[in-house]
Parts: structure tokens; C-alpha cells; sequence
């Protein structure tokens, strides 16, 4: 008996948790309302099964439980009642299937005239690329990707040399405009996720993925990468924001284009011969995908000024970047953690001369 | 009419244990084999438990905890997934419940190969033994998520990606082959080692369920086999079966030419079908349990087999629904989202005729009775959070955040979990021969039941917000608000509570086995074949001299005009008891 009331309870209680719960979508800044509409249609049509079929239940107990003398109806089938289950089901299903896949039909298909835009993704991070004035995105490939071109743009083609480059995790979108989001992983899988855009999309390493929408609302989103990469998947995120046309544009502008990159890359002080060799020992051992040597903020701290600095760790005490410190934060990262930084790296274990020429590196860009 | 015995008795004779070793440890006797198979997996689903609740501290008090690490984090997201799936429930539901409902069901004396049987029990204990060992390899287990997906599984940057995974590999690899051999026993001993008169539509729901599940396990679990097998080449030999060109924190790898979709598609080949081979046996032993204790038929026998049978078949077409966001081909959705909503019209039907069942029932509310009744809300719960997930373009906010773990939580987690301790309160008697504690029983229940609903009802809004799933740590966001801090504080506490109860529970087992109340052979006065055992527990060969002979289906209850409210298959329409009531069928199918 108790359980028929608990049922009730529970249902009840599911209901309106439902109404007050203040955990709910965030408010969209996409074109992706019928999504929310077709969540909304299905959310409705399996509320009502939910609330009837349980409700049906909970009175069947309280009505037919075990009383001296009750003796249960013989009734081995009722076609017409199991038939007319099916169709009242079949009903309700088409009734979600068909919006769902009208609105699928929307999703696939990208807008003529839909601005490109690049994101980039490795552990743990995010990049992007715009096609620049001719309006085409140079071609990429993974075996392109150096020190001087972390996109991997093809030298060779020219639609390449006046692509955008943004280094860091912030990606600028303007309003109102369709946008073709091309996805490219260097490592493993990654999701380009914006809660308030509604739409994501996973990017994998070895082909070029993509989806689209029309952001509709300025502001400063999160974004995430919602596919676990790696023991960092927490702290890959970025943000996205959405300006008018006339920010937008200021912004661009104020980003390298490939050509520019490249001759800045060039053009910078020659290294003393151990610092050089620091530079291979990060590339190697994948230092840089992490710790950027440009002063731009990483998944870990950037080495541009890093030696001689005074750090405060995640226990509140300080530490001044020494030798003995860099040696020690490489093959126990997690022993005197900077605050502010996720425990994610790995033990190094280095040999002496590959750590003396890393901590030339790390010295020659506080100099 | 005239009884004629049946041949096969000489064969109690082949393989009749002869020391404790041969009873005991190598037994070939399906019954001991099924217990093997379940304190085993009950076992290893107990630090599958307590890794859960691990994952749960830092989601609910994120960061006080400092043995939880990032690395450490993922090794129990992944091993809690994994261990609960494969090594728990489908270990348990097929090696356990259909070792020791199987013969007895259906009136047989073994299963068919008993020795291969064994084999089977004794390689998955292996496999267990090779995913425990994967926790003190250097490097610990693997922490790439249950789905095991490449890149990332194999690639610095993932715990275990050195050792772990390769034992993860291995681990999988003999579970398959251990599977394999159970397997084929299940599927050939229904075929055909079933007793006179036990035709395949008077069989217990229980045994259609465990036998489509096989049948579907038989199908699917090779495409795991495959993958692992090409996964394990890909980390031992450098193959590139999954892996592209790569350059991996930096660093250029001697991979190229390889496709990480590829084991997305071989894995949900799998992984979808998987989901039945965990719901099936639970859908078919719900529906005996509602039965029996509502003294009532189940209701639309036929239309329930046939609707196993026919989300058998459907659940090898819809596997890319897993993947709408994966980067496959768009057109896919169509499809896949088509396939996957149409399987809902006879799960729906399922659930129906559950209902039905109880409805103008004599419903006995016993502790077996109430897990099916909580099982019934919660996969109602569950199943309807799949029609969002299904429907290709409502996936698309939803998928990879928390709505997606408290549905399959709720779905193919909590549920046949409810199943499983029903089927244990159920059963329990017929194998030791007395009763489970029912105060411990129903305390048992209510702190489960509402624990579980507590922990996952609410947990489908923080998928609502876009709350992703896999955070070690959701700090730094601004879409998330503070109010879901507190939430995820109370789903640990509530997830505490439940682990904590399943103590009692295992705690009930061992206490009855010396302190219960004796049971008799039918303390439920079912119908069914195992209830109807000369000996309680069953002996080795189950039978005695002579093999049941079946006169009706397994649901004759509360017939009009018997003497008592349930007929025992074994019942002859000439026993005065019956009346002259002929069961469903008796006519047409006696003999036959």
C-alpha cells in the first residue's frame, strides 16, 4: 500500500520539481530555436506517457493489492486493446520523429554564403583560423605543422598567406551572420561545444568535420570541449564571443595574418646555441603544446617571463622560479603547483643535458 | 497420452560429481557454475560501487579530497563504466541467472555442454583477475572513458595509456572468448535440450529473455573482439587500424592512413546491442516476478515475446545513434534516428502489458514484487529520456552532458539492477532453500529505490543547463550556476546512502543462508519448471529419475474454476485441482 502512495508521491513530486527546478537550458544565442522547439515537443509528448503510465500503475496497486479473498481476472491477451496501444504509440512517436528530422534536415544543411571560420583543437586547447580578404582558407596538413606554422598551412598555397591566425582561446564571431564552423583535431577527439548556441560537433584527427549556425545575441560564452580528451579534458576550454559587425571587425584586424606570423617568427633575436637546442627538447617532449612561450595563457603557465619570477602555488605559499624549481616542477609537476593551474601534467623524466638546455630556453624569454 | 520416459535419463549419470573439488570448484553443474558466475560478478560490481563513489566526492566536493586527482578521477569514470557493464551485468544476467534459470526452466538436466560451461565460468574469472591487475601496473588502469576511443586511449596525455590499456585489451579479449563458450551453451540448450511439452511459446518470459540476449550477445560482442584486437596492434605494433597522422603534444607520430570513426562504428556495433543484452534478461525476469506475485497471467504473452524478438533484431540497426554528433555522415541521422524511435513502439508495448499485468491482479506486495514495480517507474523514466537522445536533433545540445548519464544510469544501470535484486529475493529460496530476511528486504528496497531515483531524476537538469560530462572540475564556467553545486552535492550524499545500504543487502545473503526462515520447494506457489524440483536446492541433474513433463504455458494463474490460484506447468488437465479448466494452448500444442 505504502508504494502506491510513494508512487504517486514521486510522480507528483518529479512534476513539480519540474516547474520550480531553477536548472534549465540557458538562454539561446542561436538561430537553433526549433531545436529547443523539438526538444520541447518531445519533452511534452513523453511527460504525458510518463505521467500516465506511472499514474495507471500506482492506482492499479492501491486498487488491486492482496486482500483476503481478492482473485485476479484470467485474461490471457486483448488484441484490440494491445492494438490500439500500438497505434496510440506509434502516434506519439511520429509525432517526435517528423520535426526532429525536419529541423536535422535544417542542421545539415549549411547555408550558401556561410562565412568559414577554423577551430583548431589540441590537448589541451583551442585555435582558430579565418580565410582572411580573399575569403578562402588556405589548404592545411598535419606533416605542415612546425615551430613557424603551428596550423599546418600549406606554404605553398596562396590562398594560405593571408589567413588569420588566432593563437589563443578566444574566438570572435560577428552577429547575425551565418557561420560554417570547420573542425580540425592535430591529436585526438575534441567537441566544439557552446551551451547557448545549442549546436556542437565532435572534431577528429584526420578529417575535416564541420556544422553551422547564426549567432543572434552579443555577449561572452563558454566554451568547452565537450569529448574526454585526455586527462586535461576539464581545462580545454575557451570562449566565444559575439560582438556587432563593426567590433568584429576591429578585432580581426588586430590579428596576424599567416604571412605576418611568419615574418615575426623570422624575424626574432637569434638564440644562444643551448637555447636552441631547448627549443627541439620542447618540441619533442611536447612542452609547448601546453606552455606557450609568447606570453599568451596556456593550459600551463607561459614561460615568457617565468624564470626569476615569483609564483604564489595553489597552497598560498610563493615560490621564486629557480633552477632547482623548473628541475623539480618537471619530474614532480604536481609537487609545487602554481594557483590558478590544473594538476594535469605528466612526470618528465629528462636527462641532464636536455634539462640544461630547456632551462636555457626558459631563461632566454625572461631576458 | 500414454507417459513415455524420456531418453535422456542415463545422462545424470556422465558427469556426476564424485569429491568436493568436482561438486564444488570444477563443477560442471550449471547450478554451481551460475553461483560462480554471480558472487564473482557481484564482487567485482563492488569495487565498480565503491570507484563510483570516488567519482562522486569530487563531483560533490570537488577538490577537498586530495587523493583525487585528474588521473585518478578518470580511472574510476572509466573502470566504474566498464566493470559495471560487462563484468556486472552482463556477466551476471547471462552467466549467473541464465546458468542457473536455463536447465531448470526448461526442464533440462545441464546445459548441453557442461564441461565448456565450466571453461566459460573459469576464463572469466581470468579476465576479472587481468582488469584488477590493470590497477597496480605502473601507470595504473585506463582512464580514456569506457568507450575506450582512439586517439586518445593509446596517447600520452591519458592515464594508463601505457600498460592499462593493453590489460583493458586483453581483459576484454578473454571475457569474449569466456562469453562465447557460456553462450553457445545457452542458445543450443534452449534449442534443445528443452523437456516433453515445453514448446517454445509456453517458456517462461525469463528464459525468452536470457535466450534473445545471448543470441544478440553471440552477434555483437564479436565487433568488440574485433576492435580490441586491432586496438591492442595499433598500441603494441604500431599498426594504424583507428589511428591517423598525429602529432601528439607536440610530437609527430610514426601513425598514418587509419580511421578513429572506424572504431566508433565496430564499438557501438556492439555497444548498442549490448544495451538488450543487459535489458532483455532483465525485461523477461520483471515480467515472471510481476506474474507470480500478482497471481495473474502476464499479460499478451505472445505480443511480449514478439516484441523481444523484434527489439532484438532492431538494436543491430541503430547503433550510430551514439554517434550523431561524431562527425560520421549527416545523412546518417535519418536513418539511425528513425530505426531508433521505431524501437520504441515495442519497448512501449512492454511496458504496457507490465502495467496491465497488475492491473485487476491479486498483488501480493513482497519484497520481489516491489523491485519490479520500482523497476517499471524507473525504466519508464529512462526509457523516455532515450526518445530524446534518439531523435537525432534533440541529441544534439544533449549529447555529452549529464542528461545522457542519468539516462543510461537510469536505463540500463538502476533498472536491471531493481531486476537483479528482485530475481535474487526471488529465487534466493529455491537455491538455499530458505527465505531472505524480508525486514532487511524491504529497508533494502526503499533506500535503494528512492536513493537511486533521487540520484539521477534530478540529475537530467544539470544536462538541461549544459552541465558536461567527464569534468573532473566544472569551475570557471559561467553558464553553470552555484545552485548546481549544491545539487551535485546532494546526489553524493544520496549516492553514499544507497552504496552504503547495499551492505545490508550482501549482509541478508550470508544471514539467511544460516538464520532464514526454511522455504520450502514453492514458498511463492508458482508455476514455472524450477519451482517444481523433487529437492530444494536442486540436486545435480535437478530431476531425479524422470524429467518434467509440461502440460501448459507458465502462467496459469487464478484460473477459473481450479481449486487453487496457480498451476503448476507439470499439472496434468486430468488432476482434479484443474477442474477441467484446459491451460492457454493445451490442446493444440500438448505433445506437439
Amino acid at each position: 500500500m505504502a508504494v502506491a502512495i510513494v508512487l504517486v508521491l514521486l510522480i507528483v513530486g518529479s512534476v513539480i520539481f519540474n516547474f520550480l527546478s531553477p536548472w534549465w537550458f540557458t538562454p539561446i544565442a542561436s538561430n537553433w530555436g526549433t531545436i529547443d522547439t523539438t526538444l520541447i515537443i518531445t519533452f511534452i509528448i513523453t511527460g504525458i506517457a510518463f505521467v500516465a503510465i506511472s499514474l495507471f500503475m500506482a492506482y492499479s496497486i492501491y486498487r488491486f493489492h492482496h486482500k483476503e479473498g481478492r482473485v485476479a481476472h484470467y485474461e490471457p491477451e486483448n488484441n484490440k486493446l494491445e492494438w490500439w496501444l500500438t497505434i496510440l504509440t506509434t502516434i506519439g512517436v511520429v509525432a517526435m520523429l517528423a520535426p526532429g528530422l525536419v529541423v536535422w534536415n535544417d542542421y545539415i544543411t549549411v547555408p550558401e554564403g556561410a562565412d568559414e571560420v577554423e577551430a583548431v583543437g589540441k590537448q589541451w586547447q583551442w585555435s582558430f583560423r579565418f580565410p582572411g580578404e580573399d575569403g578562402k582558407l588556405g589548404t592545411t596538413d598535419i606533416k605542415f605543422v612546425s615551430f613557424d606554422n603551428p596550423f599546418g598551412i600549406n606554404p605553398d598555397d596562396p590562398n594560405g598567406q593571408d589567413d588569420i591566425l588566432i593563437s589563443e582561446p578566444e574566438l570572435h564571431l560577428p552577429i547575425d551572420r551565418p557561420v560554417k564552423m570547420l573542425l580540425r583535431s592535430y591529436d585526438v577527439l575534441h567537441d566544439f561545444y557552446v551551451p547557448q548556441f545549442r549546436a556542437k560537433m565532435d572534431l577528429v584527427p584526420g578529417l575535416i568535420t564541420y556544422f553551422w549556425f547564426i549567432p543572434t545575441r552579443t555577449g561572452k560564452f563558454d566554451l568547452l570541449c565537450a569529448e574526454l580528451c585526455g586527462v586535461g579534458h576539464y581545462t580545454m576550454r575557451g570562449h566565444v564571443v559575439v560582438d556587432e559587425a563593426e567590433d568584429f571587425d576591429e578585432w580581426l584586424s588586430s590579428k596576424p595574418t599567416y604571412a605576418q606570423f611568419l615574418a615575426a617568427a623570422t624575424a626574432a633575436p637569434a638564440m644562444t646555441g643551448l637555447a636552441t637546442k631547448g627549443q627541439e627538447v620542447a618540441g619533442a617532449q611536447g612542452c609547448l603544446s601546453c606552455h606557450t612561450i609568447d606570453g599568451t595563457s596556456g593550459v600551463g603557465p607561459t614561460w615568457k617571463g617565468l624564470f626569476g619570477k615569483e609564483e604564489t602555488l595553489a597552497d598560498g605559499t610563493t615560490v621564486r622560479v629557480d633552477e632547482a624549481y623548473l628541475i623539480e616542477s618537471v619530474s614532480d609537476p604536481n609537487a609545487k603547483l602554481v594557483e590558478g593551474f590544473a594538476p594535469i601534467m605528466p612526470p618528465y623524466e629528462l636527462s641532464d643535458e636536455d634539462m640544461a638546455a630547456l632551462i636555457a630556453l626558459i631563461k632566454s624569454k625572461s631576458e | 497420452m500414454a507417459y513415455v520416459a524420456p531418453a535422456e535419463v542415463d545422462d545424470i549419470e556422465l558427469h556426476d560429481p564424485q569429491s568436493f573439488i568436482t561438486k564444488y570448484i570444477w563443477s560442471q553443474d550449471h547450478k554451481v557454475i551460475a553461483l560462480q558466475y554471480a558472487a564473482t560478478a557481484i564482487g567485482i560490481g563492488l569495487v565498480a560501487l565503491v570507484l563510483s563513489l570516488l567519482m562522486r566526492l569530487q563531483l560533490g566536493f570537488p577538490g577537498t579530497f586530495s587523493f583525487i586527482d585528474p588521473s585518478s578521477y578518470y580511472q574510476f569514470v572509466t573502470m566504474h563504466g566498464m566493470i559495471m557493464v560487462i563484468y556486472l551485468l552482463t556477466a551476471l544476467f547471462l552467466g549467473g541467472f541464465g546458468n542457473y534459470l536455463i536447465p531448470l526452466m526448461c526442464g533440462a538436466r545441464d546445459m548441453v555442454f557442461p564441461y565448456v560451461n565450466m571453461l566459460s565460468y573459469w576464463l572469466y574469472l581470468v579476465a576479472v583477475l587481468v582488469l584488477v591487475a590493470s590497477f597496480f601496473v605502473p601507470g595504473g588502469p585506463t582512464g580514456a572513458g569506457w568507450t575506450l576511443y582512439p586517439p586518445q586511449v593509446i596517447l600520452q596525455g591519458t592515464p594508463g595509456h601505457d600498460w592499462g590499456i593493453i590489460l583493458m585489451l586483453v581483459s576484454l579479449i578473454i571475457f569474449i572468448v569466456a562469453f562465447t563458450m557460456g553462450g553457445l551453451n545457452y542458445v543450443t540448450t534452449v534449442l534443445q535440450a528443452r523437456t516433453r511439452g515445453m514448446t517454445l511459446m509456453r517458456m517462461p518470459l525469463s528464459v525468452w529473455g536470457i535466450f534473445m540476449a545471448t543470441i544478440l550477445a553471440l552477434l555483437a560482442f564479436p565487433a568488440l573482439f574485433v576492435s580490441a584486437v586491432m586496438l591492442l596492434l595499433d598500441r603494441t605494433l604500431g599498426t594504424s587500424f583507428f589511428m591517423p597522422a598525429i602529432i601528439s603534444m607536440g610530437e609527430t607520430l610514426d601513425y598514418g592512413g587509419g580511421n578513429p570513426l572506424l572504431f566508433q562504428h565496430l564499438f557501438w556495433f556492439f555497444g548498442h546491442p549490448e544495451v538488450y543484452i543487459v535489458a532483455l534478461p532483465a525485461f523477461g525476469i520483471v515480467s515472471d516476478l510481476l506474474s507470480v506475485h500478482a497471481r495473474k497471467n502476464i499479460f499478451g504473452y505472445r505480443m511480449m515475446v514478439w516484441a523481444i524478438v523484434a527489439i532484438g533484431v532492431l538494436s543491430f540497426v541503430v547503433w550510430a545513434h551514439h554517434m550523431y554528433v561524431s562527425g560520421m555522415n549527416p545523412l546518417f541521422g535519418f536513418f539511425f534516428a528513425t530505426t531508433t524511435l521505431i524501437i520504441a513502439v515495442p519497448t512501449a508495448i512492454k511496458v504496457y502489458n507490465w502495467v496491465l499485468t497488475l492491473w485487476r491482479g491479486d498483488i501480493h506486495l513482497t519484497v520481489p514484487m516491489l523491485f519490479a514495480i520500482a523497476f517499471i517507474l524507473t525504466f519508464v523514466v529512462g526509457g523516455l529520456t532515450g526518445l530524446f537522445l534518439g531523435n537525432v536533433v534533440v541529441d544534439v545540445p544533449l549529447s555529452d552532458t549529464y542528461f545522457v548519464v542519468a539516462h543510461f544510469h537510469m536505463v540500463m544501470g538502476v533498472a536491471p539492477i531493481l531486476v537483479v535484486f528482485g530475481a535474487i529475493y526471488h529465487w534466493y529460496p529455491k537455491i538455499t532453500g530458505r527465505m531472505l530476511n524480508d525486514a532487511m528486504g524491504k529497508f533494502h528496497f526503499w533506500v535503494t529505490f528512492l536513493g537511486t531515483y533521487a540520484i539521477y531524476f534530478p540529475m537530467h537538469y544539470l544536462g538541461f543547463v549544459g552541465v558536461p560530462r567527464r569534468y573532473y572540475s566544472i569551475e570557471g564556467t559561467d553558464f553553470i550556476p552555484a545552485s548546481a553545486v549544491t545539487l551535485n552535492q546532494s546526489i553524493t550524499i544520496a549516492a553514499f546512502i544507497v552504496g552504503v545500504v547495499q551492505i545490508l543487502f550482501i549482509y541478508n545473503l550470508i544471514w539467511s543462508y544460516f538464520k532464514g526462515k526454511p522455504s520450502g520447494p514453492n514458498p511463492w506457489k508458482a508455476t514455472s519448471l524450477e519451482w517444481q524440483t523433487p529437492q530444494t536446492p536442486p540436486v545435480h541433474g535437478n530431476w531425479g529419475p524422470n524429467r518434467p513433463l509440461v502440460y501448459r504455458w507458465a502462467y496459469d494463474y487464478s484460473v477459473p474454476g481450479a481449486a487453487q490460484d496457480y498451476l503448476p506447468q507439470t499439472m496434468s488437465p486430468d488432476d482434479p485441482i484443474v477442474g477441467g479448466h484446459l491451460g492457454r494452448g493445451d490442446e493444440k500444442d500438448h505433445h506437439s
